[in-house]
């Protein structure tokens, strides 16, 4: 899945003749915006985008609280769930869409960064449990099944919050700044960087699968009771979890738009186009990947970790090649090289798999094949490139 | 990077200190003829800007540049011309630091030591590259093109609060209206004709105000009016600028009106006007056919 060269007239969203955003107008005839605040959407889809995250972010979580169970249209503890993972699966997208769209690095290990910060938040929810657990011991069930005496020294500290939120953030953004800063340094790009991606997130697999490893093994960790020292499951748990996540989304979006609409921005997509005259410039393409690499990295690991307490499990699974190639999937099917692409994406996706491997289980895996084959033959550009042609015609 | 003749900068910005990086590995700082060189500046005190001496790079045996030794002087505009596989493009390789000459030594002025400089250090330097096929950023506009190529911060962090200074937005005028380009400032450069294309990676590389510009064949592919125009503008830029155009076509660099270097087999068989060089034997046999 090398990316395609994206059709220029692509780069400037549509609506963008709108309005101008940003400081100090133009000057001059003809000079509509000033170069560094090209606007990452158009105003209808900033509308829809707040509307959606007011529904989802805030409108679901509080009715799913206070409505009573007797009323049949409160938010189900399934959709509430469904859609708290959704919106973690969303961040990760844009995440991937940063530095794909516009850097044109196409990582497919991202799986790995979301998973280990899911491990990271994982342990805290693991010691959480207590001696609640079937074995009613201090340790995690799992390593009295190993029959484990002591914690291992990575466990240290992952009974306090504050250590596990920090390890969410350092021991992900650790490994894509080392990652990343040998695989830039080198130059490995396009397809041989992906690869090495992918190599990254099978071989993390397979040490997590170990149960020597100390993150138990294939099951992962699970049963999860507490979180915060309050039950996991509690209907206002849940809607906090949702709305923390889409919190995270908001603040993933916000910061990749900052950050497309800065010179960074630039720089980065002119690295994307032609490395070598960035290079010849004066730039160092290096710290810029690297920036934007761990940045993305980061992003997805807090998701990670907003995910796990979620869904109630984390295991190796989750860093298999092919759940870091669905991301990519996400990103393709909503529109590479856009903000919002990524996001819709991954709700189209997702709530697809929702329907089909519920009705058509089997059917599933053809679907994203077939998806994924017309996403790439019809629309290069996805589904809000699609509907920003639609728009731009139509005028 | 302005350096102290930024003459495409603003007159206020002709002093720009430089950034202490452009120096690189260079040896600024050590002085040895009685006059003083600053860290990060081209030292043109000998009048030369460019010194190749015993360049050899060989590619598994094959030496595509074999003891090439070439100087140029500061403001010159030179053609270097020479059949296929003459070492041409590896030349410039070496000056841009692309390649890593296996013997022999390049120098900038007459202390920046080009063999232990990066890419971007040789380009923060002064020397700006032309390549082959027009390379611009296609994805931005013309105007954005230039701005990227301005002057200023490299760095990433600092990026990330950069806006278009006003003394920028003067110089970026002034660079589309040398290369022609100032009704296309807010077109998108993919949508640019090949020529223009050329043009704005000749103004990108303006704006930097290299001392020294390399430019691999800036005419092809051009139709005759543009090469003109072309020829002209290099013309207009020597004596500001020192350029060193690598070449095929013939009636281009007569049209330049300058001195000819004629490579053959990675090293220089003739030096010399024009006329002279075509009149020269060994060129013709090269030319010609043996």
């Amino acid at each position: 899945m090398r990316a395609p060269e994206r059709v220029t007239g692509n780069a400037r969203p549509a609506g963008a003749g709108g309005g101008v955003e940003g400081a100090a107008g133009g000057q001059g005839a003809g000079s509509a915006r000033p170069p560094w605040a090209a606007p990452v959407m158009a105003r209808s889809e900033w509308l829809f985008a707040l509307a959606l995250f007011a529904l989802v972010g805030v409108l679901v979580p509080l009715a799913h609280v206070l409505l009573p169970e007797s009323v049949g249209w409160r938010p189900s503890t399934y959709l509430v769930t469904l859609t708290g993972k959704i919106l973690c699966y969303a961040t990760v997208a844009v995440a991937l869409g940063l530095i794909w769209g516009y850097a044109g690095i196409l990582s497919l290990g991202h799986g790995l960064f979301f998973a280990l910060g899911g491990y990271a938040f994982g342990m805290y929810l693991m010691r959480q449990i207590g001696r609640d657990g079937s074995y009613a011991q201090e340790l995690p069930d799992f390593m009295v099944f190993l029959d484990w005496k002591t914690l291992p020294w990575f466990w240290q500290g992952s009974d306090q919050w504050w250590w596990a939120m920090l390890m969410v953030v350092f021991v992900p953004g650790l490994l894509a700044l080392v990652f990343g800063w040998f695989a830039f340094r080198s130059r490995i790009k396009g397809v041989y960087l992906s690869i090495v991606t992918q190599a990254l997130t099978y071989a993390a697999m397979l040490l997590f699968f170990r149960n020597e490893t100390g993150f138990g093994g294939n099951n992962g960790f699970t049963d999860f009771k507490r979180i915060f020292g309050v039950p996991i499951t509690a209907p206002g748990t849940r809607a906090a979890l949702l709305a923390a996540s889409a919190l995270w989304l908001l603040f993933a979006f916000l910061i990749c738009r900052a950050i497309i609409r800065s010179k960074f921005g630039r720089v980065l997509e002119a690295i994307r186009d032609a490395e070598t005259r960035t290079m010849f410039l004066g730039y160092d393409p290096v710290p810029y990947k690297l920036a934007a690499w761990v940045l993305s990295a980061l992003l997805c690991a807090v998701a990670g970790a907003l995910y796990v307490p979620q869904v109630g499990i984390i295991n190796p699974s989750e860093m298999s090649p092919a759940n870091s190639i669905e991301i990519a999937v996400w990103v393709a099917v909503g529109g590479r090289g856009t903000l919002v692409g990524p996001i819709v994406g991954a709700f189209l996706v997702n709530l697809a798999k929702s329907f089909f491997t519920q009705a058509f289980p089997q059917l599933w895996l053809f679907f994203l094949g077939t998806l994924f084959i017309v996403v790439t033959l019809a629309l290069p550009n996805g589904v809000v490139g699609l509907l920003r042609r639609r728009k731009e015609q139509a005028r | 990077m302005s350096t102290l003749h930024g003459h495409v900068a603003a007159p206020g910005e002709a002093n720009a200190t430089r950034d202490a990086e452009g120096a690189g590995g260079g040896e600024a700082g050590t002085m040895s003829s009685g006059h003083v060189a600053r860290r990060g500046e081209i030292d043109v005190s000998h009048s030369v800007i460019l010194y190749l001496e015993e360049i050899t790079v060989a590619f598994d045996g094959f030496k595509a540049l074999d003891a090439l030794s070439l100087s140029i002087d500061d403001g010159e505009l030179r053609a270097i011309i020479g059949p296929n596989g003459a070492g041409k493009t590896t030349m410039m390789d070496v000056i841009t630091g692309k390649t890593r000459p296996d013997k022999g030594s390049a120098f900038l002025g007459q202390t920046m030591d080009l063999t232990r400089m990066s890419e971007p250090q040789i380009a923060r330097a002064g020397i700006g590259r032309k390549f082959q096929k027009p390379s611009v950023f296609e994805a931005a506009s013309v105007l954005e093109n230039l701005w990227l190529a301005c002057a200023g911060e490299r760095g990433w962090f600092s990026s990330l609060r950069q806006r278009l200074a006003p003394g920028q937005r003067e110089r970026i005028d002034q660079a589309m209206e040398t290369v022609g380009l100032a009704p296309e400032r807010e077109r998108l450069a993919g949508t640019l004709s090949h020529g223009q294309k050329q043009w704005l990676e000749i103004g990108m590389l303006l704006i930097q105000d290299p001392k020294l510009l390399l430019l691999d064949e800036p005419v092809a592919g051009l139709s005759d009016e543009e090469t003109e125009r072309t020829a002209q503008l290099l013309r207009a830029l020597a004596g500001r600028h020192s350029l060193v155009v690598v070449e095929h076509d013939m009636h281009f660099v007569e049209q330049l009106q300058c001195k000819v270097t004629v490579l053959h087999q990675g090293s220089v068989l003739a030096e010399g006007d024009l006329a002279s060089v075509q009149n020269d034997a060994r060129v013709i046999e090269v030319y010609l056919g043996r």
